[in-house]
């Protein structure tokens, strides 16, 4: 075999030798390029795997964890979600419509494989700064391909995130999630149990489109890389709708012993893995694959990353009554091949063996690597940045009206108002709040739902970082009055053959299991994304954490605007001079520098039981957690939502730049109504959770007084900046 | 009374006007499946929004060939209740029970959001609970809702009262501000000749209840059950 082709297929030379030890043989074109996409790191996680076993991934009410299409947890009555992030970074950074459309697409698919039907997606984005006319083609494009998807499917884009700065300039994220909901019993896998039983393709038709598509997302991105173009899959959003009723309706029949999209690996991975689960083999003949152009080789379909299909295992005796659901709905399906007890995948093409190889080999037998880990050099010196030194600035209001229009913080309205997020008749709070709750019909409870991240914490302390972006999230839900269930999480970092990179990885997933276990929301699933980096720069490390709660009683939702004059507005947490990581030094100072805030796990956890008890007991009338731009902004965002001011006193001894802008962690914003101000404080009490009433809500402006400074700022006017900042860049 | 939700491949909408009418009206609902030619001996047939047959050619042009839709168009003809919400309305013009079409928005981009509305026509079966000029909050979520006709189309709908909703402020202005996607004079809905079919690119099946927001939009279909009571259906 020629070395050039190995190396082509992304292995290294110890790789393939231990290849050629498994098969006993050299093995051929088709076997190099099977082992190439599931030993890839996209596929077989073998520079992340031995760092992911410290997540923890257990609890009564997890029903699956990491290993399946999505995890699932119970919410009671019988009924489950099942949900699960992933990345589509590589292919949206060289065609964002389509690389952000089928990434939807694939998250769909896992949870609807599953069994559940997909009742909400959302969506982490990341670019480079709006200014530049290349961030503004990708964001648009993203976003349009994101709507185009989840419009046409009807499944509402209920939440997200979307933050802008210069690391994602080349190397943009796109990362989407999907909620789907069950009733226990549906709970479908990808196991392909029962040697005889038949093996369906359905959906879609195989083309030469995306071929190594997870090749091509791990490594990093190059000039070259606008060749990858043809890496990039085509989605059919109408196809998939089709594809998701039928499944949906076959496994209710009951008839269905296993099902596996075909994401990343296409026919390879969907048939290796789910034999591989079930300590089954495959026997498959490309012949009958249904393909839509000619002339396709062996190597080709196997590999392809056509979109919209499924690899089904049904019944023995039962094909008739699949295939006749599936043409209800238009769709091919096709008995390619059965399960078989020999462990073998076996690949024909006719009467002729195209590939043959144990089907674990594919996916247990690829190496894993413990990276070297380094301390970045960076580090030492930007987090001792001298910010005492700094001066302080002379009109406060002023600064929180640039903080309000910058397009990290200022509102999503441009990016969400284009996502259907009302389809299904179930979202109760929609975007713009901390997180989205949607009611579960037929009973009083919903589920709220969250993607949250802050690449520059854990740019300046992965640890910390990794811990802040579980706890931040968790902080969102329970504000909205949800009680946190688990978490699923998409990790983007750069290249880990990088001792930095790989040191950062593991710092923050130390950071995230440490706090996922205190906060106990196991982490149910998830998805790596590596290489994240161009011509050698690596993106900001970005541990992004898509989390699920449960509102036990649709009485509890809970929003973030002020409501009403004269209500009282309590801060639940502690203030501290924490001016590092802040969006307030980046923006204002230009300086990415100083400590992450620090944070306490434990007192995290006091804070957010205190806050999910007074909104059970019915005595908060909205809160918001404060987190980009600090105290300030979260009460500006609490006025604009209300459409009403407040009068604060902010008295703190700390230099005001931190009182208003300092990312101090658990710290929550709560207003109550002024009669239940005794029940309230002596409950804080109770708990033993520090709080300060700031003031209370009322005007039409924003007024707070500190000890010798004051910002006055017009609710109106905050609104226009927050408001416009994004649509106003947009236009250019 | 019984409902009938006309389901194409790609309808989407059709799950929450069948969980309207059977669990907020309380009222019999079946569904209508497109490749069938049966109309179960339904009252009224909502034809439901989402992207009928991909939507690719053009939004609705396809489904109006569909057999259920020689059903639906017999149906209208005999002056049978349709409602056509969002890509429903598509269908009814590219079907010809309407008249008029919906195009490109003006941001050229999908919007989703609410829009106020003032009832221009309330002596029509879809609209008898609501006051005359009264504003209601319904939202929108499409791409191709701006209402376009030519000229003589719509002075004939200006001059008949048949434009039953107009894109409106709170003050029931009609405005170019409030108009979210560049339909010719604000329209948001409008009504055939003999006042049994109703198109509208406003979703009321998503604001039937107090919980998501607001109900302006389940009058709709009280007023539907209201005029059936009052006679039309016996």
């Amino acid at each position: 075999m020629k070395e050039d082709f190995w190396r082509e297929m992304g292995l290294s030379e110890s790789e393939y030798e231990l290849i050629k030890e498994i098969l006993q043989r050299e093995p051929n074109e088709v076997e190099l390029g099977m082992f190439g996409v599931m030993w890839s790191e996209h596929c077989s996680y073998k520079n992340s795997r031995n760092v992911l076993k410290q997540f923890p991934t257990e609890a009564p009410w997890v029903l699956q964890g990491p290993g399946e299409n999505a995890g699932v947890i119970d919410i009671g009555d019988g009924q489950a979600v099942a949900f699960k992030i992933e990345s589509h970074n590589h292919p949206s950074a060289i065609e964002p419509y389509q690389g952000a459309a089928t990434g939807v697409g694939g998250i769909i698919r896992d949870v609807f494989t599953m069994g559940a039907r997909p009742i909400a997606s959302l969506n982490s984005l990341r670019f480079g700064s709006l200014k530049s006319k290349k961030t503004q083609y990708l964001f648009s494009g993203v976003v349009s391909g994101i709507a185009g998807y989840g419009n046409c499917m009807g499944i509402p884009t209920v939440a997200g995130e979307v933050y802008f700065h210069p690391s994602y300039e080349d190397n943009c994220l796109v990362n989407a999630m999907s909620v789907g909901l069950m009733n226990h019993e549906d709970l479908a896998k990808g196991f392909a149990n029962g040697p005889g039983n038949p093996v369906f393709i359905v959906g879609a038709r195989t083309g030469r489109d995306g071929i190594h598509g997870a090749t091509f997302a791990s490594e990093e991105l190059s000039e070259a890389s606008e060749e990858r173009r043809p890496a990039v899959q085509v989605g059919d959003p109408f196809m998939e709708k089709l594809l998701m009723e039928a499944c949906l309706e076959v496994i209710k029949t009951g008839y269905v012993v296993g099902m596996q999209d075909m994401g990343a690996a296409g026919i390879t991975s969907s048939a290796c893995e789910m034999a591989s689960r079930a300590g089954t083999g495959i026997e498959m003949d490309l012949a009958k694959v249904p393909r839509r152009e000619e002339g396709m080789n062996a190597y080709e379909i196997l590999l392809s990353e056509s979109q919209e299909r499924m690899l089904v295992v049904v019944q023995k005796g039962k094909e008739k009554e699949v295939h006749s659901i599936f043409a209800k709905w238009g769709l091919e399906a096709i008995v390619v091949g059965q399960v078989t007890a020999d462990g073998m995948m076996m690949i024909k093409e006719g009467e002729e063996i195209v590939a043959q190889i144990p089907a674990e080999a594919l996916t247990e037998s690829c190496p894993r690597y413990d990276r070297e880990s380094k301390e970045p050099e960076y580090l030492a010196q930007a987090q001792g940045y001298d910010l005492a030194s700094l001066p302080e600035m002379e009109d406060y209001g002023k600064v929180l009206l640039t903080l309000l229009g910058t397009p990290t913080i200022a509102s999503k309205e441009w990016v969400y108002s284009q996502y259907d997020y009302m389809v299904g008749t179930n979202t109760v709070v929609p975007p713009g709040s901390d997180a989205a709750v949607l009611r579960i019909k037929g009973h009083n409870k919903g589920i709220a739902m969250k993607v949250d991240g802050n690449s520059r914490y854990v740019y300046l302390d992965p640890y910390r970082g990794g811990k802040i972006v579980v706890a931040e999230a968790a902080r969102n839900l329970v504000c909205s009055g949800a009680k946190p269930l688990a978490i699923t999480d998409c990790l983007n970092f750069g290249n880990p053959e990088k001792p930095e990179i790989f040191w950062q990885f593991k710092q923050a997933v130390a950071g995230m299991s440490e706090a996922c276990r205190v906060l106990e929301t196991p982490v149910v699933g998830g998805n790596v994304s590596l290489y994240n980096e161009t011509k050698g720069e690596a993106i900001y490390p970005t541990p992004v954490v898509g989390i699920v709660g449960l509102v036990e009683d649709l009485a509890h939702v809970t929003t973030l605007g002020f409501k009403q004059e004269e209500d009282i507005i309590i801060l639940l947490g502690i203030t501290k001079d924490e001016l590092g990581a802040s969006t307030y030094l980046s923006v204002i100072h230009g300086l990415e520098a100083g400590k992450t805030p620090e944070i306490d796990l434990e007192f995290e956890k006091q804070v957010q039981q205190a806050t999910l008890e007074l909104i059970k007991k019915g005595l908060v009338v909205s809160a918001h957690d404060c987190s980009e731009g600090g105290l300030a902004v979260a009460l500006a965002e609490c006025c604009m939502q209300g459409k009403i001011g407040a009068d604060v006193a902010l008295t703190e001894s700390i230099r005001p730049s931190s009182i208003l802008f300092g990312e101090s962690q658990s710290r929550i914003v709560i207003s109550i109504n002024k009669s239940k101000i005794d029940s309230v404080l002596q409950q804080l009490k109770k708990l033993q959770v520090p709080y300060k009433v700031l003031g209370s809500v009322g005007g039409d402006s924003l007024n707070i007084a500190g000890s010798g400074w004051k910002v006055n700022v017009e609710v109106a006017e905050m609104e226009e900046k927050y408001r416009e900042a994004i649509a106003c860049l947009m236009k250019g | 009374m019984k409902f009938g939700v006309v389901v194409f491949p790609g309808s989407n909408c059709d799950i929450d006007c069948y969980y309207m009418v059977d669990q907020i009206l309380q009222e019999q609902v079946t569904y209508l499946w497109h490749a069938d030619q049966d109309l179960h001996g339904v009252d009224c047939i909502i034809v439901p929004g989402g992207y009928s047959y991909g939507d690719y050619l053009r939004a609705g042009s396809i489904a109006r060939f569909s057999p259920i839709m020689e059903e639906v168009i017999a149906f209208g003809k005999k002056g049978g209740l349709i409602l056509g919400i969002c890509n429903g309305f598509q269908i009814l013009t590219e079907s010809g029970l309407l008249p008029g079409a919906l195009i490109k928005n003006r941001s050229l981009r999908f919007q989703c959001e609410n829009t106020l509305l003032r009832v221009e026509q309330n002596s029509t079966p879809f609209t008898s609970t609501y006051s005359q000029h009264e504003v209601i909050s319904i939202p929108i979520a499409h791409e191709e809702g701006g209402y376009v006709a030519d000229k003589e189309t719509l002075d004939r709908l200006e001059k008949e009262g048949r434009v039953v909703f107009r894109y409106c402020n709170e003050q029931g202005e009609i405005t170019p501000e409030c108009n979210p996607n560049g339909s010719l004079n604000n329209i948001a809905g409008i009504i055939n000749e003999q006042g049994n079919i109703l198109g509208m690119m406003p979703h009321p099946e998503r604001c039937a209840e107090a919980i998501l927001g607001g109900e302006d939009g389940k009058r709709i279909f009280s007023s539907l059950l209201e005029w059936w009571q009052g006679g039309a259906g016996r």
